[in-house]
């Protein structure tokens, strides 16, 4: 066989098996006593009218999967340039030898488990469970991980943000008692946009003007700013609908095309929200090694330093906390949707401080670590919620996982999976070296 | 090229600079002389943009630069090597280097190879952490970060600071290599005599006051200089080496 006849075969595989997943990704749930259901049930079951045509499931994704087979092939036509930009997420699988294959066996298997999860587990509290506390988590984490982790800026007001983009959503699906801004209340797929923007500008306008602060207050302002976006949802009942929260129920994500419609379910959910999360850490790792990247890398070792070689670090911190709001808002906007209702009381200061737990826990920094970090953390949260030990109480998680902290801060002070430089940065504190005053402020001078 | 007229700093009710004025010309290498506490960081600073000037006018090139904030500089031709060799410790040798490239356009693989060819120990530490280099690989790092910018002017403190006196030497043979290449240097020193032989021209200052501004070789020979910054030195012919550098 020749290597052009390859290279198509691979590519159509390729195309084909995502089509697969894809079926298996919308289809049913499988249950405890006979997970494979869900599978089979996913090609076979018979679905819906597609345009014209009645179609079964699978033949509707194998369709997609030709629109998409033709796409490539005029997006190859029309050039490279992507590869270039993209060869950082490469790099692990692209590596020789033993790392290469430790980094594919990695993504294989995450890639399994997390694709069966769902069909493992019938009980649908768990399933959305998981979505809305654990994935919903490690977005929320690689966000403030931009912040804390990547800029060295320590905000305490990051539930704020998730916050504005709950109601952003509620108010976009006309679910607040304010007048929606559109004649006709939009989707709250539609919503996700306008909460991330939101959410930008939020973070802009409080960035801007306290970015100047130096850490310990710039965490003052922003746990103030946290406070205050608790107190409007909780008193301003006229506008959020208060304590009761909002009402009716705010739409799941719905998708239509053709004469297809998709309703979100718990699986649906959990495959979207995992979808976003690969999506985030791919942006993650592509703005991790951008010229940002390392620009936040200086102003964090040492800001005057970064000034003499032309950054301006206002800027980029200004940037890092907007995206950091951003991501926040995103995430509050998804579950907004995921759980129909959006009430203050999840808005306390808790909240941020979980995550910012995530984030140290899984190591200041490194994308991997914060990503296992917040699973682990925020799966056990989930299990101990649905299998409690005899005598447990929901409150008694933070006694656990605050002995879980303090064990890690003495055993793994750079967290679970540290980055390499931020583990570095931490030991070299210890001995005195460099001008890095305080490790979790990344405070100059 | 570089022209400072009444420049007036205060921190809160201190004034550490009462109007200094000086000049620097394209080509030439300046020092700035005094002792502990007689504004030279703090001029540095001023002419960095790292601290505003509440009063008086410096001008770069014909063009009024005192408002303009530290992060422009860089773009405007102007490198500032901080007092205390402030290089990123987490980072490599080289990705410090690079670093000192953020705001060009285009490649600088060029220059990278430049500063190797004029630091040779960096080439060899290239991978190694600008933490864990010595005293005077940081400094040379700094100087070498700061020459990536591809600066027409550079403004030195205290290069010699803490060094033993052969990498000084070191370090101020590259000075002179700096402004053979064509980059005008501003040196900040105490060590007067040194600086002074290194040096075009040379400005004393004290209590935030210019009291003298010559010639460097006059300036060497003039015995208030010898006075009050050479005092301890017992003869001029004495080799360099025997300079005791006084530390902070
Ligand atoms: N951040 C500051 N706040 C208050 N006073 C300051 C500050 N920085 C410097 N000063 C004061 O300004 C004066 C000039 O200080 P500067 O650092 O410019 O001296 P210098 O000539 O560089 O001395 P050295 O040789 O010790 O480096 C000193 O009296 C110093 O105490
Ligand atoms: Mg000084």
């Amino acid at each position: 066989m020749s290597t052009e006849m390859r290279v198509h075969l691979r590519r159509w595989l390729s195309f084909f098996a995502m089509a697969a997943l894809i079926a298996i990704m919308t289809g049913p749930s499988g249950s405890n006593n006979a997970p494979v259901q869900g599978l089979t049930q996913s090609f076979a079951q018979p679905y819906s009218y597609f345009g014209l045509f009645r179609a079964q499931r699978w033949m509707i994704f194998f369709t997609f999967a030709l629109v998409a087979l033709g796409l490539q092939t005029l997006w190859r036509r029309s050039g490279g340039g992507v590869r270039a930009r993209t060869a950082v997420l490469r790099q692990g699988f692209e590596a020789p030898g033993r790392r290469r294959a430790t980094v594919l066996s990695a993504v294989v298997v995450v890639a399994l488990v997390a694709l069966f999860i769902p069909h493992l587990i019938s009980n649908p509290g768990i399933q959305s469970g998981i979505v809305e506390q654990v994935l919903a988590y490690v977005i929320l984490a690689l966000g403030l991980n931009v912040v804390v982790g990547w800029a060295g800026l320590l905000d305490l007001g990051y539930v704020g943000f998730y916050a504005i983009g709950a109601y952003v959503t509620a108010w976009m699906t006309g679910r607040l008692p304010i007048a929606a801004p559109f004649h006709h209340p939009v989707s709250s797929f539609a919503a996700i946009p306008v909460a991330i923007v939101f959410t930008m500008l939020a973070g802009v306008i409080l960035g801007a003007p306290t970015l100047r602060l130096r850490g310990d207050y710039l965490a003052i302002v922003t746990l103030g700013f946290g406070e205050i976006i608790l107190v409007f949802s909780n008193n301003l009942t006229n506008v959020t609908g208060g304590s009761q929260g909002t009402n009716p129920y705010i739409p799941s994500f719905t998708f239509r095309i053709g004469g297809l419609k998709y309703l979100f379910g718990n699986v649906g959910y959990y495959f979207l929200v995992a979808g976003f999360v690969v999506v985030t850490i791919v942006l993650f790792r592509l703005l991790e090694h951008s010229r940002v990247g390392r620009a936040w890398t200086a102003i964090r070792e040492d800001e005057v330093a970064a000034e003499s070689i032309g950054i301006n670090p206002l800027k980029y911190k200004v940037m890092a906390f907007a995206i950091g709001a951003s991501v926040s808002g995103f995430a509050g906007a998804v579950t907004a949707s995921q759980i129909g209702v959006v009430y203050p009381s999840t808005f306390s200061l808790y909240f941020s401080v979980n995550v910012l737990t995530l984030v140290i826990f899984g190591g200041m920094g490194s994308i991997v670590g914060v990503i296992f970090g917040s699973i682990l953390v925020q799966g056990i949260a989930v299990y101990l919620r649905f299998y409690p030990p005899s005598g447990y109480q929901a409150s008694d998680l933070y006694m656990y996982l605050g002995a879980l902290l303090i064990m890690m801060m003495i055993y793994r002070p750079a967290g679970l999976i540290p980055s390499r430089r931020r583990r570095r940065e931490i030991y070299q504190a210890e001995d005195g070296i460099g001008h890095e005053g305080d490790v979790l402020l990344g405070e100059q001078s | 090229m570089l022209k400072v007229t009444d420049a007036v700093v205060r921190y809160g009710a201190i004034t550490a600079l009462h109007g200094v004025s000086f000049e620097v010309e394209q080509g030439e290498i300046v020092t700035l002389l005094g002792a502990n506490g007689a504004g030279k960081s703090t001029t540095l600073r001023m002419l960095s943009g790292l601290h505003a000037a509440q009063a008086g006018r410096v001008e770069f090139e014909g063009r009024d630069i005192t408002k303009v904030k530290a992060h422009e500089l860089s773009s405007l031709g102007i490198a500032h090597v901080p007092e205390g060799r402030r290089i990123f410790p987490q980072m490599t040798v080289e990705e410090n280097l690079e670093m000192g490239a953020f705001t060009r356009k285009g490649s600088y693989g060029e220059d990278l190879e430049r500063m190797y060819g004029m630091f040779p120990i960096l080439k060899d530490r290239r991978k190694q952490l600008g933490g864990n280099l010595s005293g005077g690989e940081q400094q040379m790092l700094a100087i070498g970060r700061a020459l990536m910018s591809q600066p027409r002017l550079i403004l030195l403190d205290e290069p010699s600071m803490g060094l033993a006196p052969m990498i000084i030497d070191q370090i101020f043979r590259i000075i002179a290599e700096i402004r053979d290449g064509g980059t005008t240097v501003l040196v900040v020193e105490q060590n007067a005599s040194q600086a002074l032989r290194l040096a075009d021209r040379g400005y004393v200052l004290e209590n935030g006051r210019v009291v003298l501004a010559d010639d460097a070789d006059r300036l060497l020979v003039d015995p208030r200089v010898r006075a009050v910054y050479l005092g301890e030195e017992v003869s001029t012919e004495e080799p360099a080496s025997s300079e005791i550098p006084s530390g902070e």
